[in-house]
């Protein structure tokens, strides 16, 4: 056995296929969930036939949309139209390898690992913004323009938020992170709430989730930013869109509700076989539970205004945010962690 | 300040009540039937496309060909044919055609019928691939529909209960339908 | 004037429809827009065209009945209602109270049927996708009920001239009175999903506001004029059938913005419910059809009718010359008045309001078309 590749490019190349292979299996369970809790919500069962329960309704969906025609629009960009589902698809997944799963399920431990998140995902505006414009629709641009400053206003109390808890760890990273909610997450603070509260908002504003799902307001703009996308082009919005929403519910487990720690009387901070899988279970259980309200969420509200959405977060969530800030500087200078 | 932090909790407020609302359907149970496989009762007096009443004794039609319907129905979709056999009082129904099409299902047609020979479907499954499917032959319908119930359909038979062996009759021919169209 | 694209402006003709989730049909809206505000908006009509009113005046009565109820899909006993009843008046026909409480009842529950129909809708306009089908949660019930006595479920043809087709049977007036209980309950359903809801306020509250001389310039009614103000109801200002007899309110709101419209159509689906609790307490006994003769002869001379439809003023005029088919017939249909005020309602607004407005005025475009 030759000594040839090293094992650190192995395991890099393993984990990223996990990740990606994660974030597929990821949207197909999202799909149905989320037509399952509509469904339930909507006093009907959701999809019913296809497989026991409908459970296999995705996989029926995805080869569907896989078999579609990609269509390309006469007057559209055409290179720019291909490129913009990549460029929503790509990110999200690229930003899963620092969100640490478990202890010692993490692909790469960045000492940025924050950053390079809020980062990524920052791209997905962009992708927006290319969908919208290469489309050559009046709707697709109203959508795009909608997404580029609904993104753009509410990144800044989505940052300030997650300043708060960067602030008291004193660390980007995301392992010093979970670290430091060993036994005391810091949703249970005050400040810690607000953040969370703030994240959260912030996070359905992101990754446009109704009530905030301007850019493609079906009764509106028909379908807005992906109005024109056929087939797989379509679908890997799709993809993009959950990973996204994964990705927004890993951060906030990470930073507020204390990583893959499980509750004070059942933490299980080893890092063996077993001990790893209860921390993947805790952690997932989070994600899920974020997940779950999301979706809940979303049907239930009506859609808001443009106007009143760019007016909530700079009347109401940036002023809490940065108020919430500085108290958390005040406190964690009087009380400093650990 | 009071008021920007009430309006801030009202509205969070009126949220969460709207989403304790959804929880609550969400475990509730479902009200839908499962279609194909389970179906609705549907209720007697429907209203579907029209059918020839079957007499279950003799196992003919009721038709006296008297054109009532026809001249009746609005859309101009209903168009049949009768013959008088050699020796008989009446006239025997040979031919009648629905175009479902143009039918509206107002049911002028059955009730301007002097003698109840029309009734009203429940078939509501009614899809198809071409619109020529839905150019019913009512007579034909009625001959499936009677050996559905066990019967030997004896509609458009010009052996009429008298033993004289008929003798080739006059076909009287119905005018055909005009077309006119409906919303 | 349909805005066109005028390069020396900054501003972006957007062509919003026939095909449009929101515009509900086969409405088509011209905008002119500057950003996203709108500077014109202009209604363009007739896309589901079916030369009604002509098909009237070549049908006898009876054949032409079918076709009102295709007028509005949402409330087609309320088209209906009006239309026997212009008959009966130009041919003289008195018609047996039974059923004239008939009609009422079913026509009351139809118009709630209409309402719950556009609350759905009008709050999919938006973007909340689950009360639509709570709303058609009780709109089956309705429409079951319906179905069990006039054997269909949209486009009824329940009424006859001179009475009603079939006699109410114990089931529809115990499952009516069952209902009755049911919608009760189930509007604080609505109050607790949607009145209550904050967004929803901020989307509705002061977004479209008619004032009281635009409604009377363009001729709106039904729900329209009453959210601005306007106690104008059909069944009041100039009775018809039995509504003289039966006790009820006219619920109207002042604001005259999208929310107004809201509360006064939830409002009105009480008002329904009292209406069809009293009319099944009074329902006489007799016959349902009156004695008509087989050619219903119109004049000569003619009858004006007009009636409350679930959406405002349906009129009805005959003219006859002593046929059996009516000379000329004109049908003024509510949605058309209401919607002719978007133009002038929804300069300046942003294109979410429109939506949003247009939605609250409760547009049926075939009943616009005609």
């Amino acid at each position: 056995m030759s000594n040839a590749l090293p094992p650190d490019l192995i395991r890099l190349v393993v984990s990223l296929a996990v990740v990606v292979g994660f974030a597929f299996a990821n949207a197909a369970v999202l799909v149905l969930v989320e037509r399952k809790v509509c469904g339930h919500i909507q006093r009907r069962p959701g999809p019913f036939e296809v497989g026991p329960h409908g459970l296999l309704q995705t996989a029926i969906d995805g080869l569907k949309l896989m078999g579609k025609q990609i269509l390309v629009p006469d007057n559209a960009d055409t290179k720019l139209f291909r490129l913009a589902p990549i460029l929503s698809f790509v990110p999200p997944i690229a930003a899963l390898i620092v969100v640490p799963f478990a202890k010692v399920l993490q692909v790469r431990d960045l000492d940025i690992g924050v950053l390079f998140i809020l980062s990524l995902a920052a791209v997905n505006v962009l992708a927006i913004l290319v969908a919208g414009w290469s489309s050559a629709n009046k709707y697709s641009l109203f959508g795009a323009i909608r997404a580029v400053a609904q993104n753009v206003a509410y990144e800044i109390p989505l940052l300030l938020s997650l300043l708060v808890v960067v602030m008291w760890v004193g660390s980007f990273r995301m392992s010093d992170i979970v670290a430091a909610q060993d036994g005391f997450w810091f949703v249970f603070t005050p400040m810690g709430f607000v953040a969370f509260l703030i994240y959260f908002v912030t996070g359905l504003a992101e990754t446009n989730r109704a009530p905030f799902d301007l850019p493609e307001a079906e009764s509106e703009l028909t379908a807005g930013f992906h109005t024109e996308y056929a087939g797989m082009g379509f679908g890997l919005f799709f993809l993009g869109e959950y990973t996204n929403m994964l990705l927004m519910a890993a951060i906030a487990t990470t930073c507020f509700l204390g990583g893959w720690n499980g509750p004070w009387f059942l933490a299980v901070s080893g890092t063996g076989v077993v001990a790893t899988l209860i921390q993947l279970c805790w952690f997932l259980v989070k994600v899920y539970g974020i997940i779950l309200v999301m979706v809940w969420i979303r049907w239930t509200f009506p859609r808001v205004r443009f106007d009143q959405l760019l007016n909530f977060c700079w009347k109401v969530l940036i002023p809490i945010s940065m108020a919430n800030l500085v108290a958390t500087a005040v406190v964690a200078k009087l009380v400093p962690l650990g | 300040m009071i008021r920007y932090f009430q309006e801030i909790f009202s509205g969070l407020w009126s949220l969460l009540v709207g989403m304790r609302l959804t929880a609550r359907m969400a475990v509730a149970p479902t009200i839908t039937t499962h279609y194909p496989f389970d179906t609705l009762e549907i209720t007697p007096n429907f209203r579907g496309h029209i059918d020839l009443v079957i007499n279950p004794k003799t196992a003919r039609d009721k038709c006296i060909v008297c054109m009532m319907c026809q001249r009746a129905c609005p859309s101009g979709c209903i168009s049949l044919k009768g013959e008088k056999p050699e020796g008989a009082k009446k006239k025997v129904l040979t031919e009648y055609h629905l175009d479902f099409t143009k039918c509206s299902l107002c049911g002028n047609c059955v009730e301007t019928c002097p003698v109840n020979a029309l009734e009203y479907s429940r078939d509501y499954q009614l899809a198809g691939f071409s619109r020529h499917e839905f150019h019913f032959d009512l007579v034909d319908r009625f001959r499936q529909r009677a050996r559905e119930q066990g019967l030997d359909p004896k509609v458009g038979d010009l052996t009429p209960p008298p033993p004289k062996p008929p003798k080739p009759a006059a076909t009287e021919t119905a005018p055909d339908a005009s077309g006119s169209t409906d919303g | 004037m349909i805005p066109r694209p005028d390069p020396s402006q900054e501003t972006l003709v957007l062509n919003m429809g026939p095909q449009h989730p929101s515009t509900h049909g086969v409405l088509r809206v011209v905008l002119r827009l500057d950003g996203e505000y709108v500077l014109e908006a202009h209604p363009v009509i007739g896309y589901g065209h079916r030369m009604h009113e002509l098909m009237g005046e070549v049908r006898t009565s009876s054949g032409f009945y079918a076709n009102v109820g295709r007028m509005d899909y949402g409330g087609a006993l309320s088209f209906g209602h009006g239309h026997v009843l212009a008959v009966e008046k130009l041919a003289g026909i008195e018609v047996p109270p039974r059923a004239e409480y008939i009609r009422v009842i079913t026509t009351e529950m139809n118009r709630i049927a209409s309402h719950l129909l556009w609350f759905g809708a009008f709050l999919l306009d938006l973007g909340a996708f689950t009360p639509i089908l709570y709303s058609f949660d009780d709109r089956e019930f309705i429409l079951d009920l319906l179905e069990h006595v006039t054997g269909a479920r949209l486009t009824f043809s329940y009424h006859r001239i001179g009475g009603v087709a079939r006699d109410l049977d114990d089931k529809f007036i115990e499952g009516t009175r069952v209902f009755l209980r049911r919608m009760r309950e189930r509007l604080d359903v609505y109050d607790k999903l949607v009145t209550g809801n904050v967004i929803f306020r901020k989307r509705a509250e002061g977004v479209g506001v008619i004032d009281k001389d635009t409604v009377l310039k363009y001729g709106a009614t039904g729900p329209v004029a009453r959210g601005s103000g306007l106690a104008y109801d059909i069944r009041r200002v100039e009775p018809y059938s039995v509504y003289p007899d039966l006790e009820f309110e006219i619920p109207t709101a002042t604001e005259g913005d999208s929310f107004a419209r809201y509360r006064v159509r939830l409002a009105e689906i009480e008002q329904c419910l009292r209406i069809v609790e009293q009319a099944l307490d009074r329902l006489p006994d007799g016959p349902v059809q009156a004695k008509v003769p087989k050619k219903v002869k119109l004049g000569p001379g003619d009858a004006y009718q007009a009636v409350e439809a679930a959406r405002g003023e349906l009129d009805y005029y005959l003219v006859g010359d002593g046929s059996d088919v009516p000379y000329r017939m004109k049908i003024r249909p509510p949605s058309f008045s209401n919607l002719s005020l978007l133009g002038e309602v929804c300069q300046g607004v942003l294109l979410s309001d429109l939506v949003t407005i247009m939605g609250s005025l409760d547009l049926v475009i075939p009943e616009i078309d005609r």
